[in-house]
């Protein structure tokens, strides 16, 4: 009798100690891979474990993402796939205990409402409302297109007030650029008045300077006078004489700002600065989104973001997402843009559009922001 | 005898007929020499298909019986899929996701989901336009995996990135080619690891290396196509052992056939690599056989190419002489492949086109109207023809 509860005790013990060190374990192991292969052979041995636990723990799995390396992450997702493909019953109550807490990563709240979703689609069609301004930008899309629909319902019914009101509420809300537009669309033909500059946070006010030289691509290296600092009343030697900066002013939607306009004519094997203040109301970490075709460097406060040479391969919003750190108060973008040797008519194209905003893409607006230009300018 | 049954078991996965393991199939040149396919196509051909997860141009690879495929879906094209089904009905034997780490901006008509994944008979490769790069086993548990634009933080290209993976020995070839920040890496196949990194021209490329078997004192040579014309590097540590200078395609991928390499240069230029290392003979140069996106096939006594327009030409393989041409309807981005003396091609509308290249030009064009919009490369294995759409997977078969 003895052995029997002996033996009842040990099986206790490794069913709820032993059974809860292996999975943090193997979460920890999993968590800590790192760049070019760090941490693979023991992760590969870790999950071999984790995907043997049952689907109660999937939300432990999913919570450690929380923090993670991207690369740790999709270990963590392949745990979960495997359980999850797995097992029969998933524990929704607990799946949706973690959806709701939006501190956690976004993308494993996602993949929560899609584990809910496949066990219950009652249950998470009644979330998807409650998601509009969801920290996760996946979860929102969901909210947002609902109300697209029934906004678009509206306006076909003639309800123009209450379209008019649902569609100002899905774009507030809206994060992706196909939502925006469709909803644009709706807006303006129902007359309604949309800021787009402001909704993304695009900076539409610089000052530029240039041509540099951009011969055989070598300007993309060269430290020309404005990334030593910046002087708005200073004038340097450019690629055909003396340059200086000069006010530009975009009014395009998608704040692009197009170089070619300071400098007419096509203008190639040229390096040109674009350079603006952007007040910041707190110190805090933000998003810089830039989309530009040509070579190009960043700066914020003196100190290079990121930079890529790369040509005329396509662009479009938010291709770039660059993290920055902003001080409170005036901070420094200066952005660097060549122009190559290329002579195509899809190869003039000399130009960006830069956004501030956090992780979801919602826009950070500058304090010192003036209001969205009806025109262009460029020049004094 | 645990170790003989083990060994046993290892010879037959390495020696399993009828497999398609990589981009352009057993030898990285588009001929299933053993394989009966339909030569006369009406609908019973098609056999199943089957949706897909999301997006891709990505070709398929065929294991015994899993047809592996990768996609890519969501509003930035950052969820990557690897799909396995069953060859026989086309069913989801498993699917795996992972997140994009890396940029995963291409052009509209290509996709994050544009390599072909690889396999070595026991694992599955799979990377992606973001530079994602996975290990499976055949049963979709995870083995390892990289981020190569986490990694090298300007590898990336803004129009795609589209080379397919080699697997040999214990080497994985993964070129990851750009304007900026450009390498071909050869990484250790169990471990994820790298074995070599070589810097490569800063210039975008889509082309696929080629193996050449023992090609330089017993030792596997990798062929990397760029620009700048064709280097040939140890497998084993990324040395470089010749190169051809002459330039060559981005797009189009070199062949090859008994030793020699048509490599899309010029046109096509077919040069054989010399026993002592040095710079390959030129066999022979000819502009007439011009290769667009698709690649060009190297079959019997002839090189073919295809033109986006749909021009089939057949180039002599000892003189490179244009000796026939026939109008297929067009426009091809995927290269055809080839089982007996029967060429295979894919229009972009999803036109299936057999040729029968023993009787020339005067051969009649066999056709199967899928009605979709086909870029990828087909796979043939096991006596069936498989390829993907944008949003679906087909086996044509007997």
């Amino acid at each position: 009798m003895k052995h029997r509860w002996l033996a009842l005790g040990a099986t206790l013990s490794l069913g709820v100690a032993g059974w809860t060190a292996p999975i943090s374990d193997s979460i920890k192991t999993l968590r800590a891979v790192g760049t070019e292969g760090q941490g693979n052979a023991a992760a590969a041995k870790a999950l071999r474990q984790l995907a043997k636990a049952d689907a109660a723990a999937l939300p432990e799995i999913l919570t450690a993402m929380n923090g993670a390396n991207p690369l740790a992450a999709n270990w963590l997702r392949s745990a979960v796939d495997t359980i999850a493909a797995r097992e029969d019953k998933l524990p929704v109550a607990a799946l949706k205990k973690f959806l709701a807490d939006q501190k956690q990563n976004p993308r494993a709240r996602r993949l929560a409402f899609e584990l809910i979703q496949r066990a219950e689609p009652d249950t998470a069609a009644k979330l998807i409302p409650t998601m509009l301004n969801d920290p996760s930008v996946e979860l929102r899309r969901d909210a947002v297109q609902r109300l697209i629909i029934a906004a678009t319902a509206q306006q076909e019914k003639k309800q123009e007030g209450l379209a008019l009101a649902t569609f100002r509420k899905a774009l507030d809300a809206a994060r992706d650029l196909d939502q925006i537009k469709t909803i644009t669309t709706h807006l303006r033909q129902l007359k309604a008045k949309v800021d787009l500059p402001r909704h993304f946070g695009f900076l539409m006010h610089w000052h530029v300077i240039g041509p540099f030289d951009n011969s055989d691509r070598k300007g993309f290296d060269i430290v020309f006078p404005p990334e030593k600092g910046v002087k708005l009343n200073a004038t340097h030697p450019g690629k055909d004489g003396k340059v200086k900066w000069s006010p530009f002013i975009t009014a395009d939607e998608y704040g692009k700002v197009d170089i070619n306009l300071a400098y007419p004519g096509l203008i190639k094997e040229v390096t040109a600065y674009a350079y603006t203040t952007y007040n910041s109301p707190e110190a805090r970490a933000v998003q810089l989104r830039l989309a530009c075709k040509n070579a190009w460097k960043i700066w914020v406060n003196g100190k290079l973001v990121f930079g890529r040479d790369e040509y005329h391969r396509g662009t479009r919003i938010d291709h770039y997402q660059l993290d920055a750190q902003m001080k409170k108060g005036p901070n420094t973008i200066l952005i660097k843009l060549c122009q190559n040797e290329q002579t195509q008519s899809w190869t003039k194209q000399w130009e960006f559009q830069l956004r501030v905003c956090d992780a979801t893409g919602t826009a950070l607006l500058a304090s010192n922001r003036l209001p969205t230009p009806k025109e262009g300018k460029t020049g004094n | 005898m645990k170790t003989i049954i083990a060994l046993f078991i290892a010879m037959t996965i390495a020696v399993e007929a009828g497999d398609w393991r990589q981009f352009r199939g057993p030898n990285g040149n588009g001929i299933a020499p053993d394989e009966a396919l339909p030569t006369s196509l009406t609908k019973d051909n098609l056999k199943w298909s089957t949706s897909l997860p999301g997006r891709g141009l990505s070709g398929v690879i065929v294991v015994g019986e899993r047809v592996i495929i990768t996609c890519s879906s969501g509003p930035r094209q950052d969820r990557l899929h690897i799909v396995c089904l069953n060859a026989k009905d086309g069913a989801i034997r498993w699917h795996r996701q992972f997140w994009a780490t890396g940029r995963t901006m291409c052009h509209s008509k290509t996709s994050v989901a544009a390599p072909t994944p690889c396999t070595d008979g026991e694992y599955i490769y799979a990377n992606f336009s973001s530079n994602d790069l996975v290990c499976l086993d055949l049963n979709g548990n995870l083995q390892w995996l990289r981020g190569l634009t986490h990694d090298y933080a300007n590898v990336s290209n803004s129009l795609g990135m589209a080379s397919s993976l080699l697997v040999a020995g214990n080497v994985l070839v993964v070129p990851v080619e750009n304007d900026s920040e450009s390498y071909t890496i050869g990484i250790n196949k169990t471990s994820g690891a790298n074995l070599w990194r070589l810097s490569r021209p800063k210039a975008a490329n889509w082309t696929t290396p080629t193996l050449l078997e023992g090609a330089f004192k017993g030792r596997d040579l990798v062929a990397l196509q760029s620009s700048k014309g064709v280097s040939a590097v140890d497998l084993k540590t990324g040395d470089a052992v010749w190169n051809f200078g002459n330039g060559a395609s981005t797009t189009s991928s070199t062949c090859v056939l008994d030793g020699v390499l048509y490599v899309p240069s010029n046109g096509i230029t077919a040069i054989q690599p010399r026993s002592d290392g040095k710079e390959p003979d030129e066999l022979w140069q000819s502009g007439r056989l011009q290769p667009s996106t698709a690649s060009p096939i190297a079959l019997g006594d002839h090189v073919y190419t295809v033109n986006r327009a749909g021009v089939l030409t057949a180039g002599n393989l000892k003189t490179g002489e244009r000796e026939w041409q026939k109008r297929l309807k067009g426009p091809f981005s995927s290269t055809p492949v080839a089982a007996g003396s029967h060429l295979y091609f894919f229009n972009e509308t999803g036109l299936m086109q057999v040729v029968d290249t023993a009787k020339g030009e005067d051969g009649e064009i066999r056709t199967l109207n899928l009605d979709d919009q086909i870029l990828a490369t087909p796979a043939v294995a096991n006596g069936a023809i498989y390829v993907r759409s944008n949003s679906k997977i087909y086996k044509v078969a007997k």
